[in-house]
């Protein structure tokens, strides 16, 4: 699947994370990331960002994330929602797993 | 023991730090909403939100519902197309009107089993009548599928159907809460109450579910936590109440370990109704943590 235009998803609340996605041309997937657990948990939320872009077949697109605490299955259902919305065509990833 | 749902604790759809907590504290089935509380713009974030939350959670021995916008909005089929594969204990149908809406959930929902290769049956049916037709039909609702648990009312869409609102005393429900749980137990299955809104009216809450408990209701939908600690203790029996029970059943025991089939304590006869609440009773109190031992 192809990032074709800018979407989001994700709120600021506590334990949640907004996804920023935005066509990233042939340069491979870049991930700008804010969060409030850089430290303890950064790698591991980029990791989950990265693999989640991956299983749904994403290759280009560039992603900021704005971390308020979330786990790994908020931030993985984060990047589907945004992914979801900016993709061409059907996507549901429930399918996809 | 019968399945307790003294009390069913809605948690918004597409809040993550709700949804991880919700099973804390104590409520006996939490009640994950993709419908009213999720705005037009979040049904697909909170859809796929609850669906990996479902498969990452443990939420103990707390039952988890998940209530799906209805059919005939465009949101309804994917909800359940996310959810089965998520595999909560129910699936929770909103505006529950005839007979028809529950089979059109049901044949759905074994079109999904059957796809994903899950046993027939897995995902159960809760439905929620929410208008004068749909209180008209409970005796229908409730027989219409062998994956229904329970029926539940929503007042808030019922009183605007019936053109009036909501008093303290509750008379505009009487009858749609006696069909409905009527039909339940017709049915076999549970009858559940709709919301109290005003959290911070404790007293007005507490009143209404004594009322509720009266009638004859398995328990009551709840919008905060704090709302537990009073339903469970309306709910829990008394120590009299226990003390009889145990006695009640005690003397059940002996009748039969003696191949009698009358019971007889205090030189009353005890009928088998009076068995069957003094069970419940036994069952609310061990809910409640009580040693019924």
């Amino acid at each position: 699947m192809i990032i074709q235009q800018a979407g989001m998803a994700g709120t600021l609340e506590s334990s949640d994370i907004t996804i920023s996605i935005e066509p990233n041309g042939t340069k491979g997937i870049e991930i700008e990331l804010k969060s409030t657990v850089e430290n303890q948990f950064g790698n591991q939320i980029r990791k989950v960002i990265l693999e989640t872009l991956q299983g749904m077949g994403i290759e280009h697109a560039y992603v900021r994330a704005n971390d308020k605490g979330a786990l790994d299955c908020a931030i993985k259902a984060r990047v589907m929602t945004a992914v979801s919305r900016v993709v061409e065509g059907d996507c549901r990833p429930w399918e996809a797993e | 023991m019968q399945k307790l749902r003294r009390t069913m604790l809605y948690v918004p759809g597409n809040n993550p730090g709700m949804i991880r907590d919700a099973h804390i504290y104590g409520a006996d089935s939490i009640m994950i909403d993709l419908e009213d509380s999720v705005s037009l713009y979040e049904k697909d974030a909170a859809r796929l939100l609850v669906y990996q939350a479902l498969k990452t959670f443990d939420f103990g021995g707390t039952e988890v519902l998940v209530r799906v916008n209805p059919l005939n909005t465009p949101y309804g089929r994917d909800d359940f197309e996310a959810i089965v594969r998520a595999k909560p204990t129910a699936i929770r149908l909103p505006k529950t009107e005839t007979a028809d809406d529950v089979i059109e959930a049901d044949e759905l929902i074994t079109e999904i089993e059957q796809k994903i290769g899950m046993e027939h049956g897995t995902i159960k049916l809760f439905a929620a009548v929410e208008s004068g037709k749909g209180a008209l039909n409970a005796a229908q609702i409730a027989v219409a599928s062998k994956r229904l648990i329970g029926i539940a009312i929503g007042a808030e869409d019922f009183v605007t159907d019936l053109k009036t609102t909501r008093s303290p005393e509750g008379i505009e429900l009487l009858t749609a809460r006696s069909l409905i749980l009527f039909a339940a137990r017709a049915a076999g299955i549970a009858a559940v109450d709709t919301v109290y809104s005003d959290v911070n009216n404790e007293e007005g809450f507490a009143s209404e579910v004594e009322l509720i408990k009266q009638l004859g209701f398995d328990g009551k939908s709840i919008i905060n936590p704090r709302q537990i600690e009073i339903v469970n203790r309306i709910y829990t029996p008394t120590e009299a109440e226990i003390q009889k029970s145990k006695r009640i059943i005690e003397a059940s025991l002996e009748a039969e370990a003696k191949g009698s089939g009358v019971i007889s304590l205090d030189g009353k006869m005890i009928d088998r109704p009076i068995v069957e609440r003094a069970c419940r009773i036994l069952d609310l109190a061990e809910a409640a943590k009580i040693n019924v031992e």
